[in-house]
Protein backbone atom coordinates (compact mmCIF):
# COMPACT_ATOMS: atom_id res chain seq x y z
CA UNK A 1 0.00 0.00 0.00
CA UNK A 2 2.65 2.48 1.06
CA UNK A 3 4.62 1.57 -2.08
CA UNK A 4 1.59 2.45 -4.16
CA UNK A 5 1.22 5.80 -2.42
CA UNK A 6 4.85 6.60 -3.09
CA UNK A 7 4.34 6.32 -6.85
CA UNK A 8 3.20 9.44 -8.68
CA UNK A 9 -0.58 9.59 -8.37
CA UNK A 10 -2.71 9.24 -11.49
CA UNK A 11 -4.59 12.32 -12.70
CA UNK A 12 -8.09 11.05 -11.90
CA UNK A 13 -7.21 10.41 -8.25
CA UNK A 14 -5.62 13.83 -7.81
CA UNK A 15 -8.31 15.62 -9.81
CA UNK A 16 -11.15 14.07 -7.84
CA UNK A 17 -9.51 14.87 -4.51
CA UNK A 18 -8.93 18.47 -5.56
CA UNK A 19 -12.50 18.74 -6.81
CA UNK A 20 -13.76 17.45 -3.46
CA UNK A 21 -11.93 20.27 -1.69
CA UNK A 22 -14.60 22.64 -3.02
CA UNK A 23 -17.57 21.06 -1.18
CA UNK A 24 -15.40 20.14 1.79
CA UNK A 25 -14.46 23.75 2.51
CA UNK A 26 -18.01 24.94 1.86
CA UNK A 27 -19.46 22.40 4.25
CA UNK A 28 -16.78 22.88 6.88
CA UNK A 29 -17.41 26.58 7.17
CA UNK A 30 -18.79 28.30 4.07
CA UNK A 31 -15.31 28.89 2.69
CA UNK A 32 -14.61 29.15 -0.99
CA UNK A 33 -11.57 27.33 -2.16
CA UNK A 34 -8.99 29.81 -3.41
CA UNK A 35 -5.40 30.26 -2.50
CA UNK A 36 -4.02 33.31 -4.23
CA UNK A 37 -5.92 35.63 -1.90
CA UNK A 38 -3.46 34.65 0.82
CA UNK A 39 -1.01 37.05 -0.86
CA UNK A 40 -3.50 39.82 -0.31
CA UNK A 41 -4.01 38.82 3.31
CA UNK A 42 -0.27 38.77 3.90
CA UNK A 43 -0.01 42.29 2.46
CA UNK A 44 -2.99 43.43 4.51
CA UNK A 45 -1.53 41.94 7.66
CA UNK A 46 2.11 42.95 7.22
CA UNK A 47 2.37 46.01 4.98
CA UNK A 48 -1.06 47.60 4.51
CA UNK A 49 0.55 51.06 3.99
CA UNK A 50 -2.86 52.69 4.03
CA UNK A 51 -3.66 51.28 0.58
CA UNK A 52 -7.45 50.89 0.24
CA UNK A 53 -7.10 47.45 -1.38
CA UNK A 54 -5.51 46.19 1.82
CA UNK A 55 -7.88 47.86 4.25
CA UNK A 56 -10.23 45.11 5.27
CA UNK A 57 -10.50 42.76 8.15
CA UNK A 58 -7.97 40.12 7.07
CA UNK A 59 -8.47 38.29 10.36
CA UNK A 60 -11.78 37.03 8.99
CA UNK A 61 -9.84 35.22 6.31
CA UNK A 62 -7.26 33.78 8.63
CA UNK A 63 -8.51 30.27 7.81
CA UNK A 64 -6.96 30.79 4.37
CA UNK A 65 -3.51 31.38 5.88
CA UNK A 66 -3.94 28.30 8.06
CA UNK A 67 -4.93 26.35 4.96
CA UNK A 68 -1.76 27.31 3.08
CA UNK A 69 0.31 26.53 6.15
CA UNK A 70 -1.25 23.07 5.85
CA UNK A 71 -0.20 22.88 2.19
CA UNK A 72 3.35 23.75 3.25
CA UNK A 73 3.34 20.99 5.87
CA UNK A 74 1.74 18.58 3.39
CA UNK A 75 4.54 19.31 0.94
CA UNK A 76 7.15 18.63 3.62
CA UNK A 77 5.46 15.39 4.72
CA UNK A 78 5.21 13.97 1.23
CA UNK A 79 8.83 14.85 0.57
CA UNK A 80 10.10 13.13 3.70
CA UNK A 81 7.80 10.14 3.97
CA UNK A 82 6.17 9.53 0.62
CA UNK A 83 8.80 10.53 -1.85
CA UNK A 84 8.99 8.64 -5.13
CA UNK A 85 12.04 6.35 -5.12
CA UNK A 86 12.25 6.32 -8.93
CA UNK A 87 13.43 8.92 -11.39
CA UNK A 88 10.85 11.27 -12.80
CA UNK A 89 10.10 10.71 -16.47
CA UNK A 90 9.34 13.58 -18.77
CA UNK A 91 8.29 13.69 -22.41
CA UNK A 92 11.28 12.89 -24.66
CA UNK A 93 10.74 16.04 -26.73
CA UNK A 94 10.81 18.19 -23.63
CA UNK A 95 13.93 16.38 -22.47
CA UNK A 96 15.67 17.12 -25.78
CA UNK A 97 14.61 20.74 -25.63
CA UNK A 98 15.73 21.23 -22.03
CA UNK A 99 19.04 19.48 -22.66
CA UNK A 100 19.95 22.39 -24.94
CA UNK A 101 19.74 24.65 -21.90
CA UNK A 102 21.68 22.34 -19.64
CA UNK A 103 18.71 20.96 -17.75
CA UNK A 104 18.90 17.23 -17.23
CA UNK A 105 17.87 16.67 -13.62
CA UNK A 106 14.10 16.20 -13.37
CA UNK A 107 13.96 14.72 -9.90
CA UNK A 108 13.13 17.94 -8.10
CA UNK A 109 9.91 19.82 -8.51
CA UNK A 110 11.85 22.73 -9.93
CA UNK A 111 14.78 22.58 -12.38
CA UNK A 112 17.51 22.89 -9.79
CA UNK A 113 20.17 23.60 -12.43
CA UNK A 114 18.65 26.96 -13.27
CA UNK A 115 16.51 27.87 -10.29
CA UNK A 116 18.84 28.09 -7.33
CA UNK A 117 20.33 30.71 -5.01
CA UNK A 118 23.47 31.56 -7.04
CA UNK A 119 21.25 31.96 -10.13
CA UNK A 120 19.68 34.99 -8.47
CA UNK A 121 22.79 36.91 -9.49
CA UNK A 122 22.22 36.21 -13.19
CA UNK A 123 19.68 37.82 -15.50
CA UNK A 124 18.16 34.46 -16.34
CA UNK A 125 17.72 33.57 -12.69
CA UNK A 126 16.28 36.97 -11.88
CA UNK A 127 13.73 36.70 -14.66
CA UNK A 128 12.76 33.15 -13.77
CA UNK A 129 12.53 33.63 -10.04
CA UNK A 130 11.70 37.27 -9.38
CA UNK A 131 9.85 38.35 -12.51
CA UNK A 132 7.92 35.07 -12.64
CA UNK A 133 6.88 35.40 -9.04
CA UNK A 134 5.96 39.05 -9.49
CA UNK A 135 3.75 38.23 -12.47
CA UNK A 136 1.97 35.56 -10.47
CA UNK A 137 1.24 37.93 -7.60
CA UNK A 138 0.26 40.85 -9.81
CA UNK A 139 -1.71 38.85 -12.37
CA UNK A 140 -3.80 36.82 -9.97
CA UNK A 141 -4.95 39.80 -7.96
CA UNK A 142 -5.79 41.71 -11.12
CA UNK A 143 -7.71 38.69 -12.37
CA UNK A 144 -9.35 38.22 -8.96
CA UNK A 145 -8.35 34.61 -8.51
CA UNK A 146 -5.98 31.88 -9.57
CA UNK A 147 -6.26 28.35 -10.83
CA UNK A 148 -8.03 27.33 -7.62
CA UNK A 149 -10.24 30.40 -7.20
CA UNK A 150 -11.22 30.79 -10.86
CA UNK A 151 -10.54 27.53 -12.65
CA UNK A 152 -11.75 25.15 -9.96
CA UNK A 153 -14.18 27.07 -7.73
CA UNK A 154 -15.42 29.57 -10.31
CA UNK A 155 -16.01 26.95 -13.02
CA UNK A 156 -17.68 24.65 -10.48
CA UNK A 157 -20.14 27.47 -9.86
CA UNK A 158 -20.55 27.99 -13.63
CA UNK A 159 -19.14 31.52 -13.70
CA UNK A 160 -18.55 32.89 -17.20
CA UNK A 161 -15.94 35.32 -15.94
CA UNK A 162 -13.98 32.42 -14.48
CA UNK A 163 -14.07 30.66 -17.84
CA UNK A 164 -12.66 33.77 -19.49
CA UNK A 165 -9.98 34.04 -16.82
CA UNK A 166 -9.05 30.36 -17.20
CA UNK A 167 -8.71 30.72 -20.97
CA UNK A 168 -6.43 33.72 -20.43
CA UNK A 169 -4.30 31.78 -17.92
CA UNK A 170 -3.81 29.12 -20.55
CA UNK A 171 -3.22 31.63 -23.33
CA UNK A 172 -0.56 33.44 -21.30
CA UNK A 173 1.03 30.11 -20.44
CA UNK A 174 1.09 28.85 -24.05
CA UNK A 175 2.65 32.05 -25.36
CA UNK A 176 5.21 32.14 -22.59
CA UNK A 177 6.23 28.49 -22.58
CA UNK A 178 6.63 28.31 -26.35
CA UNK A 179 7.86 31.77 -27.30
CA UNK A 180 9.22 33.67 -24.30
CA UNK A 181 10.67 30.94 -22.09
CA UNK A 182 13.04 29.56 -24.78
CA UNK A 183 14.51 33.05 -25.03
CA UNK A 184 14.93 33.38 -21.26
CA UNK A 185 16.45 29.91 -21.01
CA UNK A 186 18.95 30.67 -23.75
CA UNK A 187 20.37 33.59 -21.75
CA UNK A 188 23.62 32.69 -20.12
CA UNK B 1 -16.39 49.76 3.30
CA UNK B 2 -19.79 49.13 1.70
CA UNK B 3 -18.45 50.54 -1.53
CA UNK B 4 -15.67 48.02 -1.47
CA UNK B 5 -18.15 45.23 -0.92
CA UNK B 6 -20.15 46.26 -3.93
CA UNK B 7 -17.05 46.45 -6.05
CA UNK B 8 -15.41 43.35 -4.75
CA UNK B 9 -13.82 41.87 -7.85
CA UNK B 10 -11.91 39.41 -5.76
CA UNK B 11 -13.26 35.92 -6.25
CA UNK B 12 -11.59 34.59 -3.21
CA UNK B 13 -12.13 37.03 -0.37
CA UNK B 14 -15.47 35.83 0.73
CA UNK B 15 -15.85 37.98 3.83
CA UNK B 16 -15.96 41.03 1.55
CA UNK B 17 -19.05 39.58 -0.14
CA UNK B 18 -20.94 39.13 3.05
CA UNK B 19 -19.95 42.16 5.11
CA UNK B 20 -23.02 43.72 6.60
CA UNK B 21 -25.51 41.60 4.72
CA UNK B 22 -25.53 38.05 5.77
CA UNK B 23 -22.37 37.79 7.69
CA UNK B 24 -21.88 34.77 9.84
CA UNK B 25 -22.40 35.68 13.44
CA UNK B 26 -21.03 32.41 14.64
CA UNK B 27 -17.91 32.70 16.71
CA UNK B 28 -15.75 29.67 17.10
CA UNK B 29 -12.92 28.81 19.39
CA UNK B 30 -9.49 28.95 17.77
CA UNK B 31 -9.17 25.20 17.49
CA UNK B 32 -12.07 25.09 15.03
CA UNK B 33 -9.61 26.53 12.52
CA UNK B 34 -7.52 23.40 12.95
CA UNK B 35 -9.67 21.57 10.41
CA UNK B 36 -8.44 23.87 7.67
CA UNK B 37 -4.88 22.91 8.55
CA UNK B 38 -5.78 19.26 8.06
CA UNK B 39 -7.48 19.91 4.72
CA UNK B 40 -4.41 21.92 3.69
CA UNK B 41 -2.05 19.11 4.63
CA UNK B 42 -4.07 16.63 2.59
CA UNK B 43 -4.13 19.05 -0.28
CA UNK B 44 -0.37 19.63 -0.14
CA UNK B 45 0.25 15.89 -0.27
CA UNK B 46 -2.00 15.54 -3.34
CA UNK B 47 -0.15 18.41 -4.99
CA UNK B 48 3.27 16.91 -4.54
CA UNK B 49 2.30 13.31 -5.20
CA UNK B 50 0.44 14.14 -8.40
CA UNK B 51 3.38 16.32 -9.49
CA UNK B 52 1.13 19.32 -10.00
CA UNK B 53 3.88 21.28 -8.30
CA UNK B 54 6.41 20.12 -10.87
CA UNK B 55 7.87 22.69 -13.24
CA UNK B 56 8.34 19.90 -15.77
CA UNK B 57 4.68 18.86 -15.77
CA UNK B 58 3.66 22.47 -16.34
CA UNK B 59 6.05 22.70 -19.29
CA UNK B 60 4.58 19.51 -20.75
CA UNK B 61 1.10 20.94 -20.35
CA UNK B 62 1.91 24.12 -22.24
CA UNK B 63 3.59 22.13 -25.00
CA UNK B 64 0.66 19.71 -25.30
CA UNK B 65 3.02 16.85 -24.52
CA UNK B 66 1.05 15.36 -21.69
CA UNK B 67 -2.55 14.86 -20.75
CA UNK B 68 -1.76 14.69 -17.04
CA UNK B 69 -2.50 18.30 -16.02
CA UNK B 70 -5.54 18.57 -18.28
CA UNK B 71 -6.92 15.41 -16.74
CA UNK B 72 -6.39 16.77 -13.24
CA UNK B 73 -7.97 20.16 -13.92
CA UNK B 74 -10.80 18.59 -15.93
CA UNK B 75 -11.71 15.99 -13.34
CA UNK B 76 -11.39 18.51 -10.51
CA UNK B 77 -13.79 20.87 -12.25
CA UNK B 78 -16.20 18.04 -12.99
CA UNK B 79 -16.21 16.83 -9.38
CA UNK B 80 -16.49 20.43 -8.14
CA UNK B 81 -19.40 21.15 -10.48
CA UNK B 82 -21.35 18.10 -9.42
CA UNK B 83 -20.68 18.93 -5.75
CA UNK B 84 -21.84 22.53 -6.08
CA UNK B 85 -24.92 21.37 -7.98
CA UNK B 86 -25.74 18.87 -5.23
CA UNK B 87 -25.21 21.48 -2.50
CA UNK B 88 -27.58 23.85 -4.28
CA UNK B 89 -30.13 21.18 -5.12
CA UNK B 90 -30.37 19.69 -1.64
CA UNK B 91 -29.65 22.97 0.15
CA UNK B 92 -26.89 21.31 2.11
CA UNK B 93 -25.83 23.31 5.15
CA UNK B 94 -22.46 23.72 6.80
CA UNK B 95 -21.56 21.58 9.79
CA UNK B 96 -22.65 24.55 11.92
CA UNK B 97 -26.05 24.63 10.23
CA UNK B 98 -25.41 27.75 8.18
CA UNK B 99 -26.78 28.16 4.69
CA UNK B 100 -24.07 27.76 2.04
CA UNK B 101 -23.99 30.82 -0.16
CA UNK B 102 -22.67 31.36 -3.64
CA UNK B 103 -21.77 34.72 -5.05
CA UNK B 104 -21.68 35.47 -8.73
CA UNK B 105 -18.95 37.72 -9.94
CA UNK B 106 -19.33 40.01 -12.92
CA UNK B 107 -16.82 40.11 -15.71
CA UNK B 108 -14.12 42.76 -15.71
CA UNK B 109 -11.11 43.35 -17.91
CA UNK B 110 -8.77 42.27 -15.12
CA UNK B 111 -9.66 38.70 -15.87
CA UNK B 112 -8.20 39.07 -19.35
CA UNK B 113 -5.15 41.23 -18.63
CA UNK B 114 -4.39 39.86 -15.19
CA UNK B 115 -5.16 36.34 -16.34
CA UNK B 116 -2.69 36.53 -19.22
CA UNK B 117 0.00 38.05 -17.00
CA UNK B 118 -0.52 35.29 -14.49
CA UNK B 119 -0.23 32.72 -17.27
CA UNK B 120 3.18 34.21 -18.04
CA UNK B 121 4.31 33.80 -14.45
CA UNK B 122 2.82 30.32 -14.32
CA UNK B 123 4.78 29.09 -17.34
CA UNK B 124 8.05 30.65 -16.17
CA UNK B 125 8.03 29.53 -12.55
CA UNK B 126 6.05 26.34 -13.14
CA UNK B 127 3.83 27.21 -10.22
CA UNK B 128 0.50 28.79 -9.61
CA UNK B 129 0.16 30.20 -6.09
CA UNK B 130 -0.99 26.95 -4.55
CA UNK B 131 2.07 24.89 -5.51
CA UNK B 132 4.41 27.64 -4.32
CA UNK B 133 3.58 26.72 -0.76
CA UNK B 134 4.00 23.02 -1.41
CA UNK B 135 7.29 23.60 -3.21
CA UNK B 136 8.60 25.52 -0.23
CA UNK B 137 7.46 22.68 1.98
CA UNK B 138 9.54 20.22 0.00
CA UNK B 139 12.58 22.21 0.99
CA UNK B 140 13.19 24.27 -2.13
CA UNK B 141 14.26 27.36 -0.22
CA UNK B 142 14.81 29.39 -3.38
CA UNK B 143 11.04 29.31 -3.94
CA UNK B 144 10.77 31.66 -0.97
CA UNK B 145 12.15 34.35 -3.26
CA UNK B 146 9.48 33.58 -5.86
CA UNK B 147 6.93 33.71 -3.08
CA UNK B 148 8.13 37.08 -1.79
CA UNK B 149 8.14 38.38 -5.37
CA UNK B 150 4.53 37.29 -5.70
CA UNK B 151 3.64 39.11 -2.48
CA UNK B 152 5.40 42.17 -3.90
CA UNK B 153 3.40 41.80 -7.11
CA UNK B 154 0.16 41.75 -5.16
CA UNK B 155 1.27 44.76 -3.16
CA UNK B 156 2.08 46.75 -6.29
CA UNK B 157 -1.30 45.80 -7.73
CA UNK B 158 -2.93 47.12 -4.55
CA UNK B 159 -0.91 50.30 -4.83
CA UNK B 160 -1.96 51.02 -8.43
Amino acid sequence: MIELIKQPWPWYVAGSLIGLTVPLLLILGNKSFGISSTFRHICAACFPANIPYFKYDWKKEIWNLIFVLGIFIGGALSMHFLSNPNHVDIHPKLATELAKYGISNYDNLIPSEIINWPALLTLKGLLMIVLGGFMIGFGIRYAGGCTSGHSITGLSNLQTSSLIATCCFMLGGFITANLILPFILSLS
Amino acid sequence: MSNQVKNNTDFEVRSLDTTGTNESTLEHKWYHKFKYLLVGIGFGIVFVKAEITSWFRIQEMFRLQSFHMYGIIGSAVLVGMISVWLIKKFKIKTIYGEVIEFHSKPFNKGQIIGGTLFGLGWAITGACPDPLFAQMGTGASIVAVTFLSAVAGTWIYGLL
